[in-house]
């Protein structure tokens, strides 16, 4: 049956997408090559340093990948709950019903469903897949938001769930965490790297371990950035898949102005508390207060404009008369 | 999804599966056979509107074919209710015999929106039965999966989960049914039930 589809994918977000991701393997590269470049260089008896810190950034990578749902819930306070939650009562109907409604309709198998307690209106998804996924929403979300528009944020996060960005995520930061382990390694070694006591081997040991310093910070930099723009463009993407999805643009639009206009209100108490979870939460809660452009550059999420501007493309997408 | 669709976090809409719904009629004669339920004749189909002139227009479309259909049988003209949670449900009714003409009402929704790209807005669709007893019970197709699962609503919002499960024995073999019993998600007040 060939159906006649409405929904024309957006190339530009995927060419940009596929671009940062490219470079990031660039960087990946260049890394290793600088690596292998240095331990050639200076007889490689520096190699151990390289791989333990390769071993203990996978370590970290995949614990955090498969305790993300629990470290995320525990640090929001939130906690799982049924459709006929005591505590929650009426807040725990509606999540369930409304998120059985978009798995139905998405053809998704149903994320385990949390509510933290908290003023702070957000929302996150999280877990290594989608049969580990728990989808959390606080109680300030669901007092400020109407139903349509809750629905419209809970799509977003099953997007987010559909397109398995805590497994991207965390690969992309793979790269991060190793050099940043290997600039803490080079710093105490180049501290008390002298005392290895082989001799005429020393000064060469400080000079690899300036070297590696010098590279994993370069590289620490170019990745991180790279990341924070992957980010973004996956938002991006969880906001079109979302808006897609419920077939109400407009709902998502005005949920994210209510959500970043009270962004600003609440005490920094709540702010600070929440801020280790920024790159999953729906808007993220801590505003830097440096200069636009570079805190564009330097966040997770994109601006409020940018996602209100690719919503108004699919909405006039799906309005588009038949013909 | 593709790998590759996961690496560029695309989502293509799931088109829905229309062709398991003819086989609703045959099951409710084995349905009234083994547990006495009988088809209401009221059945109804649920989708997520879109906003925009082009969804509404299609929605109306919809709405006056079938009122032309029913209307020279004598029957009773579609409704379109909201529920609580943004979604429409038409809702078409029939003589309690007559099931095949109801299957084909929902299967005519199901295509014109199908046709005009609104495929992936189709939710599910609901066939009321009832038995001697007056219990409620509705046969729910989901579209994205192409399977039925029954829905027995109890007063306060509880199901009759013993029944559900007896429905699905009795019918199981008839009906492409859902085998994964986390995804029999139930539909509250659903109209037409």
């Amino acid at each position: 049956m060939a159906a006649r589809t409405r929904y024309a994918p957006d190339r530009g977000l995927t060419l940009r997408m596929t671009a940062t991701m490219f470079l990031l393997g660039l960087v990946f590269v260049a890394f290793v090559v600088a690596i292998i470049g240095i331990g050639a260089a200076y007889h490689a008896s520096d190699a151990a340093i390289v791989l333990f810190a390769v071993v203990l950034g996978g370590g970290f990578a995949i614990g955090s990948l498969f305790y993300s749902d629990k470290i995320a819930l525990k640090t929001a306070g939130g906690r799982e709950v049924g459709p006929n939650d005591r505590e929650y009562g009426e807040y725990a109907r509606l999540l369930h019903g409304t998120v059985d409604r978009l798995c139905a309709l998405a053809d998704m198998k149903k994320p385990r469903v949390a509510i933290a307690r908290t003023r702070l209106p957000n929302a996150f998804a999280t877990g290594r897949n989608a049969d580990h996924a728990v989808l959390c929403v606080t109680t300030g979300l669901m007092d400020l938001l109407t139903p349509e528009e809750l629905e419209g944020v809970i799509a977003h996060e099953m997007s987010h769930v559909a397109h398995k960005d805590v497994q991207v995520m965390t690969a992309a930061s793979f790269l991060a965490i190793i050099a940043a382990l290997l600039i803490r390694i080079a710093f105490y070694g180049e501290l008390f790297g002298g005392g290895r006591g082989r001799g005429g081997n020393n000064q060469n040991a400080g000079i690899i371990m300036l070297a590696l310093m010098a590279v994993s910070i370069v590289v620490y930099a170019v990745s991180f950035l790279l990341i924070r723009m992957l980010s973004r463009y996956r938002e991006l993407a969880a906001d079109r898949s979302g808006a897609l999805l419920t077939g109400q643009p407009s709902a998502l639009k005005s949920a994210l102005i209510k959500v970043t206009g009270d962004m600003s209100k609440i005490p920094t108490q709540d702010l600070r508390a929440a801020e280790p979870l920024n790159a999953f939460f729906f808007a993220p809660a801590m505003k830097l207060n440096a200069k636009a452009s570079l805190s564009t550059v330097f966040s997770t999420h994109p601006t409020l404009k940018r996602r209100l501007a690719e919503l108004d493309k699919i909405q006039q997408q799906l309005g588009r008369t038949a013909g | 999804m593709g790998f590759l669709d996961t690496l560029l976090g695309r989502t293509k809409p799931v088109q829905p599966k229309l062709d398991d719904l003819f086989a609703l009629p045959s099951a409710a004669v084995t349905l009234e056979a083994g547990a006495g339920f009988k088809p209401t004749g009221s059945g109804s189909v649920c989708f997520r509107p879109v906003e925009g002139r082009s969804f509404a227009d299609v929605q109306k479309d919809v709405q006056e074919l079938l009122d032309v259909s029913s209307g020279k049988e004598g029957g009773l003209p579609v409704e379109v209710t909201k529920d609580s949670y943004g979604f429409n449900w038409l809702v078409s009714s029939h003589m309690s015999d007559e099931l095949e003409a109801l299957v084909t009402d929902l299967h005519a929704v199901n295509t014109s929106l199908v046709d005009n790209g609104f495929g992936p807005q189709l939710l599910c669709t609901l066939v009321a039965f009832r038995d001697d007893q007056e219990r409620r019970l509705g046969l729910i197709y989901l579209y994205k999966r192409g399977t039925f699962y029954p829905f027995a609503p109890l007063s306060g919002e509880r199901r009759d989960n013993a029944l559900e499960l007896q429905v699905k024995g009795v019918i199981g073999s008839d009906l492409k049914f859902e085998q994964d019993l986390s995804r029999w998600f139930p539909v509250w007040g659903a109209p037409g039930l």
